[in-house]
């Protein structure tokens, strides 16, 4: 029964990111969040200028994206292994008993 | 939620640091005395860390026309309550700063308090009010990993509302346009993130919806 409704959430989850890009009537430029909060501040205080600079920055949009990917790759990757470990751990308990 | 570097004012950055940095230290003491009695809880917690990893990489989509991320530091507040995110969201904070140059290192401070703090306090606030009416432990689940999420982002609003007020509409108007910002566009990614704190929760502790379901995760019963 919970496998089932977690397969349920799952579909639920993808259809509300996925409505945006496909529903007519929605949709833009994707931006992100954070750039456009950015974007405002040079609005409302133009010529600000940021007093610290990041220390170092991902030298293209490719290499942003294999970092980013990198750490969902990781996190997921971990996600699994635990999920699985709890899993098989519960099959040999009931195998003992 | 990510303030960008160099994008608060010194003073308004110093703040943040001094208001984040308490929470950040009982969450270390905390964290140290969750392992030292329930080992067993070590995997947990980092299962949790590693939810918040994945879902603060995901940009996703939402009806704004904006993309924006979720948080998932509603799973660990739930199940380990809200202070040891205060250490988890800062590591994940602090990888992201130094190698993504996605927020910042002046930044952090308030970074950390919105993102590790409040969003996690208000999730097992939620959590807790939620299961004491009544509801089920996936309702409960879902709600607080939602609010939680959504709290972290009108929390981004108010500190850029009071780093910049509006000129003509004063704080109150630029919590109005960040809020128009980042908290709208968070609304549906915030019902995503509830719906996959549930299912990963479920799957982690092997239990779903049975009563001890939460205990398994944090180590309390076997």
């Amino acid at each position: 029964m919970a496998i089932n409704r977690s397969w349920w959430l799952i579909a639920a989850t993808v259809a509300i990111v996925a409505a945006p890009l496909v529903l007519p009537g929605l949709g833009g430029d994707f931006k992100g969040s954070d750039d456009q909060g950015t974007d405002a501040i040079l609005a409302s205080r133009p010529g600000y200028q940021p007093w610290f600079q990041p220390l170092w920055k991902p030298p293209s949009d490719e290499v942003e994206s294999l970092l980013f990917a990198l750490q969902a790759a990781l996190g997921a990757g971990f996600l699994g292994y635990m999920i699985g470990r709890r899993h098989s751990s519960q099959r040999g308990d009931v195998a003992r008993r | 939620m990510h303030i960008m570097e160099g994008y608060l004012p010194a003073a308004h950055a110093a703040g943040w640091f001094a208001v984040s940095a308490p929470f950040v230290v009982a969450g270390a003491i905390r964290l140290k005395r969750i392992v030292t009695e329930r080992p067993q809880a070590k995997m947990t917690l980092a299962a949790a860390g590693a939810f918040t990893f994945v879902l603060s990489a995901l940009k996703m989509p939402s009806v704004t026309g904006s993309c924006s991320h979720p948080t998932g530091t509603g799973l660990g507040a739930v199940v380990f309550g809200p202070a040891v995110m205060a250490v988890l969201g800062t590591i994940v904070l602090l990888f992201q700063a130094l190698l993504l140059a996605h927020g910042g290192l002046t930044t952090l401070g308030a970074n950390v308090f919105s993102m590790a703090i409040v969003g996690p306090w208000v999730s097992w606030a939620v959590w807790r009010v939620a299961g004491k009416l009544g509801a089920s432990i996936a309702v409960a689940v879902f709600l607080g990993a939602a609010l939680g999420d959504l709290s972290t982002y009108a929390t981004t609003s108010v500190q850029l509302a009071l780093a910049y007020p509006d000129p003509a509409s004063g704080f109150l108007g630029a919590v109005l346009k960040f809020g128009g910002i980042y908290a709208i566009t968070q609304i549906p990614l915030s019902i995503a993130e509830g719906l996959l704190t549930v299912v990963v929760m479920n799957a982690l502790s092997g239990r779903a919806g049975k009563a001890d379901e939460i205990r398994v995760l944090s180590g309390e019963v076997k």
